[in-house]
């Protein structure tokens, strides 16, 4: 079984239809870049896995370890181990970072009838992960995402995503606005938690991504739908040619 | 229906047995009060400070002068801090010896019951008495004025630091009838002094009542006051509360206003900056749920260059509750250098509630910087999406945000305890409220 099957997936944001049909298959272990033009419904499917709202589902199916994702709530679904990287996170005024990852932890923890974290256990959880992604730890004591630069921002998703260990972890756009630092820092994060037990789709624009979160597979959508499927030299293709070729081939 | 002016009614009756005694200056200060009174009678609708506040039925309410209460040692139990180690108690208006404490106060720092100072320190309080509440124009610090007796002063010599909050706790309830009282408070803090003033309003649930109350404070040259006024009165009450601030050369003033219970609640706080260097905070955070109305007026005045005032006032409405915010600031012609920041904000969590909004400048200085906004609505979708996305349940995210947004008023309480038994109280009050928006989805 694969964790994530999608079938025939159909989603229509504000009145317009913009997935037509998705069928895509992800495996423990693996990771599958979702490529394409803008406006090919990339982060359609991002969001529309993660539950958001704006997003309806008109037809199709998805499995998540053989239960039917889009009978949960978007909550019920973190629970469950999918997680989304924002493209957007956004900012909550008044709201500690640390206060709220310490709750999201705990929600998680709670679900699987395990202990909640104390401040101290959080504590060292949060040390250890911020090591990982050279996260300042004043970053926690701010409002959540809150007058953080773009990087920052991205770096706090990743950095939420190592404390939530995702048995699925979507990564929408995760790249777009950061200097090349910035983006190794979120590469190596996102390296290091590859596991066999874990899956990433990468939504991504830009092949550069790619060069450090070297995907399995290789999706480009268009119009809506995957038009192409290949290994990870197919991201090189992409970048040499340009989407232009997709449609025309 | 007719709209004649509506003359006090039932007042003008009470006015006659209005109390009397003490120093000659009272007396004819009661009288002013009285006459100020009768001219402008309770306002109404038609009063621009009143369009949106109607407390007409205060004519027709057969209200008697408050007495003695039964039981007033254990009024006290369940309301924030009341446990305070200094603490005055007011209870209908008249000090209450028995159940207050001062001791442990720095040598010169004066606490107590107004009547009795008026008395043994006739002289400060004649020389400020009196002096910023505008009777002459707002009918109920007239009403309030006209009916002066006692309630609390609290008097800080030149220098003195007062570490210790002095709760002032101002318990009201009738056994019987409903009954009015107009208690008042002066708080003269001289050069260099610095303290931390609360006032609490409390009653008891069912017990119906008019609350008229006026406050006096005045900070010397230099000094600083922390003011907070925590308002749990009966969810039958009538409170209508007065506070008039004064700031002096580089004195420093904050006043935070949390209102949690009373039926029909106006608050108006005035601040005058009359002091070079001065700066001033008045911060506000009210909840109005069932079918409450809740009124907060505040006007600051520069009328000294080089003063700042922060304005934060944020409202959680509910149920078919009704809330009115008027922040109004005015800058005089030699306030230059004024920095001025109001900001209003309500959370609206059902769709019966409303607010009417209105900052209102008034500037006749041209250097100087002064910014308003208010922002009215729900919780913010995406926040809120975003939360649940890391797995926090619906209500738990929406508690989080909620407890955020009453939190930037709440965090600028210094007092440790009374911060703490807020928060509790209030969320204790939201939850109730959530449940019964949930119930209804």
């Amino acid at each position: 079984m694969s964790m994530l099957e999608i079938k025939n997936l159909q989603v229509k944001a504000e009145g317009k239809e913009i997935l037509k049909g998705i069928d895509l298959r992800v495996n423990a272990g693996e990771v599958h870049a979702i490529m394409g033009p803008n406006g090919s419904g990339k982060s359609t499917l991002a969001r529309a896995l993660s539950g958001h709202p704006e997003y309806e589902v008109t037809s199709g199916e998805v499995l998540f370890e053989g239960k039917d994702l889009l009978d949960l709530d978007p909550d019920e679904r973190a629970r469950e181990g999918v997680f989304m990287a924002f493209q957007y996170p956004v900012e909550i005024a008044g709201v500690n970072n640390a206060y709220f990852l310490k709750a999201a932890v705990n929600a998680k923890r709670k679900h699987y009838g395990q202990p909640e974290l104390d401040a101290m256990e959080f504590m060292q959880l949060v040390t250890e992960k911020a090591k990982l992604l050279d996260i300042d730890k004043s970053m926690l004591s701010r409002a959540v995402n809150e007058g953080f630069s773009g990087g920052e921002k991205k770096r706090n998703e990743i950095f939420q995503m190592a404390l939530l260990e995702p048995k699925l972890a979507i990564l929408d756009e995760t790249d777009s606005g950061l200097d090349i630092d910035a983006l190794k820092l979120v590469a190596a994060g996102v390296n290091a938690m590859r596991s066999p037990d874990r899956a990433f789709v990468v939504v991504t624009h830009y092949q550069r991504l790619l060069t450090y979160i070297v995907p399995d597979f290789v999706h480009v959508l268009s119009g809506g739908r995957i038009v192409k499927s290949g290994g990870k030299e197919l991201a090189l293709e992409l970048e040499a040619k340009g989407y232009g070729w997709i449609d025309a081939a | 229906m007719t709209q004649v002016a509506e003359k006090p009614t039932v007042f003008a009756h009470a006015l006659e047995k209005r109390p009397t005694g003490g120093p000659r200056w009272l007396d004819d200060l009661r009288g002013r009060g009285a006459a100020r009174f009768a001219a402008l009678g309770v306002p109404t609708h038609r009063d621009e400070e009143w369009r949106f506040t109607n407390v007409t039925a205060l004519n027709s309410i057969d209200f008697v002068p408050a007495g003695q209460i039964s039981g007033a040692a254990e009024r006290l139990n369940g309301f924030a801090y009341t446990d305070a180690p200094v603490r005055l108690v007011v209870v209908n208006g008249r000090f209450d010896t028995t159940l207050s404490r001062v001791k442990g106060l720095p040598a010169g720092v004066q606490a107590g019951s107004l009547a009795v100072a008026l008395k043994d320190h006739a002289d400060v309080v004649q020389r400020y008495f009196g002096q910023i509440a505008d009777f002459t124009t707002r009918s109920f610090t007239a009403l309030n004025t006209a009916f002066v007796q006692d309630g609390a002063f609290v008097y800080l010599p030149d220098g003195a630091i007062v570490d210790t909050p002095i709760h002032i706790v101002f318990v009201s309830g009738a056994d019987a009838a409903t009954v009015m009282a107009h208690p008042r408070t002066l708080v003269v803090a001289g050069a260099n002094a610095q303290a931390k003033v609360i006032e609490s309003y409390i009653g008891i649930a069912g017990e119906a009542y008019f609350n008229n109350a006026v406050s006096e404070v005045f900070v010397g040259e230099n000094a600083g006051i922390d003011h907070y006024k925590v308002q749990q009165e009966s969810l039958d009450a009538y409170h209508i509360a007065s506070l008039y601030a004064h700031t002096s050369r580089n004195s420093r003033f904050s006043s935070h206003s949390f209102t949690l219970g009373g039926r029909v609640v106006r608050n108006d706080a005035d601040a005058i900056l009359d002091g070079e260097g001065g700066d001033c905070t008045l911060n506000g955070l009210y909840l109005a749920d069932r079918e409450r109305l809740v009124d907060n007026h505040t006007t600051i005045d520069h009328a000294k260059p080089h003063c700042g005032s922060h304005e934060v006032y944020k409202g959680i409405l509910g149920g078919t509750a009704r809330a009115v915010f008027n922040g109004k600031i005015i800058v005089r012609q030699d306030a230059q250098k004024t920095d001025a920041k109001q900001t209003n904000r309500a959370l609206l969590l059902t769709d019966g509630a409303t607010i009417n909004t209105k900052p209102q400048l008034e500037i006749f200085a041209d250097d100087v910087k002064c910014t308003h906004g208010a922002a009215i609505g729900q919780l913010d979708d995406d926040a809120i999406f975003y939360l649940r996305a890391r797995g926090l349940s619906y209500a738990e995210a929406r508690d989080m945000l909620i407890h955020a947004f009453a939190g930037q008023v709440l965090d600028g309480v210094k007092v440790e305890p009374l911060r703490v038994a807020l928060e509790a109280e209030l969320f204790d009050q939201l939850a109730k409220d959530l449940a019964e928006v949930d119930s209804k989805k």
